[in-house]
C-alpha cells in the first residue's frame, strides 16, 4: 500500500479512524488543530458518519467525549496544552469514572511557546490523574499509538492521554496504514454505577484507580513503544522521551549511538528498564521535550549527582529541544555554522493588511484617549497582536475569556473605563459566562466582541456563535439598546468612535460588536463568487 | 543520498507549495521525507520556515541541525539570510531578490544584496519579475522551485509531475503557467550559478 504523507496531528487522526473511531471532539488550538480538521475532511470519516464538528470549548468537548464513551463507542478529544486546563475538571474526574468505549485525550504541547501563553507539559496532567500516556517520537508511532491506546483504555476502563509537541504535530512524513477496525456497537456500561461520582462511589473508584497503577507500569514495561537499546559504552546511559530520541540519534552517524538508550513512548515510566539503565550506567542523561518530568522522578527530592538533564543545566531548563542542544549535552563538538548577519531585522507576526481589527482598534484608541493607557483587557486570538505598535490598543492577555472577567473585576475595584476586547469564537468559548456575571453585578464595563465570522488565528475554523451573538447577549440580560453593531471600516471611523464614547458613558454593561469578515474569509468568498 | 533544505519566507508567500512539490517528487522517487512546517501565530505576516529533509536512509530529527542544510531556498532575501546558521559549508543559497516589506525597520536593500552576494554559493533571482513578465504573477514560488531544481538531485520530470499533482485541481491553465515558471527558474539558475 502506498504511504500517506501526514502531519503528526493527521497521523493521530488517521490512526484513531483506523482503530474504530466514532467521534472526534475538540476546540481549535495550535498545535492540536489539525487532528479534528483531518477527520472533518476525511472521506471515510464522512461516509462513516463519525462525529466531527468543533465544540464550544475544551471542557464541553471532553464531556461530550465521555458521553460517547458511556454509549460504548471509541472517541478522541483534542486540545492544546492550555486547553487541558479548561477541560481539567471533567478530565481529572474521567480517571475515576473511567471509560466504557475507548477514550483518547490527545493533547498537543507547545514548548518554546510558538503560539501559546505558557509551555506546560501535559505529561504532568497524566501523572496527576494517574492516567497512562503515550508520547510518539515520529509520525508512524503517532499513527500506531491510537490502536494501543484504545486497547488499554477498554482493558482498564480508563481514558488514555496521547501527548505530542509542536515539531511532531506540524511535521509531515510517510505513514503505512494498518487494517481498519470496525467501530464498536452502541453499548451502555455494564456497571450502572460506573459514571456516578457521588462521594461514596468516588472513594471506591479512587482506591481502584490506585490499585491498578502497578498494572499500568507492567503495561509500560511490555510496551512496544518503550525500547531498551543496548550500547557498549556504559559511562553514560540515555533516557530519551518522545522527540528527544530523534535529536539524540541525529547526532550519531546512521543512528549508531555507543551508549545504552532507553526510549520512552509510554507512561507511567517502565520501572524494570529504568532500574536496568540506572544500575548499569555510570551517568544518566535525561532528554525530554518539555519539562523535566522523568528527570525529577529519578532525581527524587534530594537529588542524584549521576543524573544530567534540564535540572543541572546540561540542557536548558526551558524551551524546546533541537539537535544542537542535545549535541552539546553529549559533549560532541559543535558543527561549524555561521551567525545570522546583523542586517537581518526581526519580523514578528502582525495584523494583516485590511484586517477589521485594525479599524476597531483605531476607533477604540481614539475613544479612550481622554483616559490614558491601561483600560483594555483582551484575550486570545489574532487581535492579541493589537498590543504591538502601531496600535498599542490592549493591555492584557491571560487566557480564553479572561478579557470579560478581568474587566468585571477591575470595574468592581473602581477602574473606569473598563473595556474587554474579545473575538467572536473566544466569546463563544468562555466569554458568555463572565458576561452573565457582569449583568448580575451590574458592572460598568464595555465588552467589544470583534466578530470576523471565523476562528482566524488557528487557521479559519467555523465559529460557534456566528449569527447568534446579539441573541446570546440579550439572553444573558444585556439591555437591547446597549448592544451596538458597528462596521469597522475607515470610512465609518467617526461614527464608530462616537458609538464607543456613548457606551463608555453608559453606567452598566454595554456590548459593541464590530462586524466584518476576516480579510482572508472575504477574499476567499470573493474568489468563489 | 541526503538533501536537507530550509524553505524560508513570510507567512502567505507560498513556501508550503514548494515543499509539497519537492516532497511529492522525493516520495515518488522512493526516498524518505520529513517536513516540519510552521502553523499558527507566525503565519500572520511573520517569518516562516519549513525544514524539508530527504534521504535514502532513515531520517530521525524533524529539524535540520544548524550547519547541516544543503540548500536554503527563500522567496524573500532578508528571510534567506535569517537561516544562515543552518547552511552547511558547501551548501547553496538560493533566494528571490524581491523584498517583502511589512516592517518599519526593513534594511536598506542595497546593503542586503551586498550581504547576499558575499555568500560563495548563491543564486539570486528576481522571481517576482520573471513571473510577472510571463503574466503569471502568482507563480513566483514556482520560479524559485525551478531555480532550486538544479541542486536537488531529483529528476526534473518528477517535479513536473509534482506540479500536476498539487495544482491539478485548479485546472490546466494553472498547471501550465506553473510548469513554465519552474522552467524559467531552472534556466536562470543554470546560467547564473555563481
Amino acid at each position: 500500500m502506498k504511504k500517506l504523507m501526514l502531519l503528526g496531528d493527521e497521523a493521530i487522526a488517521q490512526g484513531a479512524l483506523d482503530a474504530g473511531l466514532s467521534g472526534a471532539y475538540g476546540y481549535p488550538g495550535t498545535p492540536s488543530t489539525e487532528i479534528v480538521e483531518y477527520v472533518q475532511r476525511n472521506r471515510e470519516a464522512i461516509e462513516r458518519n463519525v462525529h466531527l464538528t468543533w465544540s464550544a470549548n475544551e471542557k464541553t468537548a471532553m464531556e461530550e467525549a465521555l458521553g460517547m464513551s458511556y454509549a460504548g463507542k471509541r472517541v478522541i478529544v483534542t486540545m492544546k496544552h492550555v486547553g487541558l486546563n479548561v477541560a481539567a475538571d471533567p478530565y481529572m474526574n474521567s480517571a475515576l469514572t473511567g471509560a466504557n468505549g475507548g477514550v483518547i485525550v490527545a493533547v498537543a504541547d507547545d514548548p518554546s511557546m510558538h503560539s501559546s501563553q505558557n509551555e506546560q507539559d501535559s505529561r504532568y496532567y497524566a501523572k496527576f490523574a494517574l492516567m497512562p500516556a503515550l508520547e510518539p517520537s515520529n509520525q508512524q508511532e503517532a499513527y500506531e499509538m491510537p490502536f494501543l491506546a484504545y486497547e488499554i483504555s477498554e482493558k482498564y476502563h480508563l481514558p488514555v492521554m496521547m501527548r505530542l509537541t509542536t515539531r511532531l504535530a506540524h511535521s509531515r512524513a510517510g505513514i503505512k496504514r494498518r487494517k481498519v477496525l470496525k467501530e464498536n456497537e452502541l453499548h451502555k456500561p455494564e456497571n450502572p454505577n460506573q459514571f456516578m461520582l457521588l462521594p461514596a462511589f468516588a472513594r471506591k473508584k479512587y482506591k481502584h484507580l490506585l490499585s491498578i497503577q502497578e498494572d499500568l507500569i507492567r503495561e509500560s514495561e511490555n510496551s512496544p513503544f518503550n525500547k531498551y537499546i543496548d550500547g557498549e559504552d556504559k559511562s553514560l546511559g540515555i533516557i530519551a522521551c518522545g522527540l528527544g530520541f530523534n535529536y539524540l540519534m541525529e547526532n550519531f552517524e546512521a543512528g549508531k549511538c555507543p551508549y545504552p538508550i532507553l526510549k520512552i513512548g509510554q507512561y507511567p515510566l517502565p520501572r524494570k528498564q529504568i532500574e536496568k539503565i540506572m544500575s548499569e550506567c555510570e551517568n544518566i542523561l535525561v532528554v525530554e521535550e518539555g519539562m523535566p518530568l522523568a528527570e525529577e522522578m529519578l532525581n527524587g527530592f534530594l537529588g542524584n549527582t549521576k543524573i544530567k538533564g534540564r535540572l543541572d543545566g546540561t540542557i536548558p531548563r526551558d524551551g524546546e529541544l533541537n539537535p544542537q542542544i542535545v549535541r552539546k549535552a553529549l559533549n560532541l563538538p559543535e558543527l561549524p555554522s555561521q551567525a545570522i548577519p546583523d542586517i537581518v531585522a526581526g519580523r514578528p507576526p502582525a495584523l494583516c493588511v485590511g484586517c477589521p481589527h485594525i479599524d476597531t482598534y483605531k476607533a477604540l484608541n481614539e475613544a479612550l484617549k481622554p483616559y490614558g493607557k491601561g483600560h483594555v483587557f483582551s484575550d486570545i486570538g489574532c487581535y492579541t497582536l493589537g498590543f504591538l505598535p502601531p496600535y498599542k490598543a490592549i493591555d492584557t492577555c491571560v487566557d480564553m475569556g479572561a478579557s470579560v472577567s478581568m474587566a468585571v473585576g477591575a470595574a468592581d475595584a473602581g477602574l473606569f473605563p473598563a473595556v474587554a476586547a474579545i473575538g467572536d469564537s473566544t466569546f463563544g468559548h468562555s466569554g458568555m459566562t463572565p458576561l452573565l456575571d457582569a449583568v448580575l453585578s451590574k458592572s460598568n464595563i464595555v465588552v467589544i466582541i470583534m466578530d470576523n465570522d471565523i476562528t482566524a488565528m488557528t487557521g479559519m475554523q467555523d465559529s460557534q456563535v456566528t449569527g447568534r451573538i446579539e441573541d446570546i447577549c440579550t439572553g444573558v440580560g444585556v439591555e437591547k439598546e446597549h448592544i451596538r453593531v458597528i462596521n469597522p471600516l475607515s470610512r465609518h471611523h467617526e461614527e464608530n468612535v462616537k458609538i464607543i464614547e456613548e457606551e463608555l458613558n453608559y453606567n452598566g454593561v454595554s456590548v459593541i460588536i464590530p462586524r466584518r469578515p476576516c480579510i482572508h474569509v472575504y477574499a476567499k468568498r470573493k474568489r468563489k463568487n | 543520498m541526503k538533501k536537507d533544505i530550509i524553505l524560508a519566507g513570510v507567512g502567505g508567500q507560498g513556501i508550503l507549495s514548494i515543499a509539497a512539490i519537492i516532497g511529492y517528487a522525493a516520495v515518488e522517487n522512493g526516498l524518505n521525507l520529513k517536513q516540519a512546517e510552521v502553523h499558527g501565530m507566525s503565519q500572520r505576516g511573520g517569518d516562516v520556515q519549513s525544514h524539508l529533509r530527504i534521504s535514502d536512509r532513515e531520517i530521525y530529527s524533524d529539524l535540520i541541525p544548524q550547519g547541516g542544510a544543503d540548500l536554503i531556498i527563500s522567496v524573500e532575501p532578508m528571510e534567506a539570510l535569517r537561516y544562515m546558521p543552518y547552511l552547511s559549508q558547501n551548501g547553496w543559497f538560493i533566494t528571490n531578490t524581491t523584498p517583502f516589506v511589512n516592517i518599519p525597520n526593513y534594511p536598506d536593500t542595497e546593503k542586503l544584496m551586498n550581504e547576499v552576494n558575499s555568500i560563495p554559493n548563491h543564486v539570486a533571482i528576481n522571481a517576482d519579475q520573471i513571473a510577472k513578465d510571463m503574466g503569471a504573477n502568482r507563480s513566483m514560488n514556482m520560479v524559485m522551485l525551478g531555480a532550486a531544481s538544479v541542486f536537488l538531485d531529483i529528476p526534473y520530470k518528477k517535479l513536473e509531475d509534482g506540479i500536476k499533482f498539487v495544482f491539478g485541481r485548479k485546472g490546466d491553465e494553472v498547471v501550465k503557467a506553473n510548469l513554465k515558471a519552474m522552467k524559467a527558474g531552472k534556466d536562470f539558475a543554470e546560467e547564473n550559478k555563481a
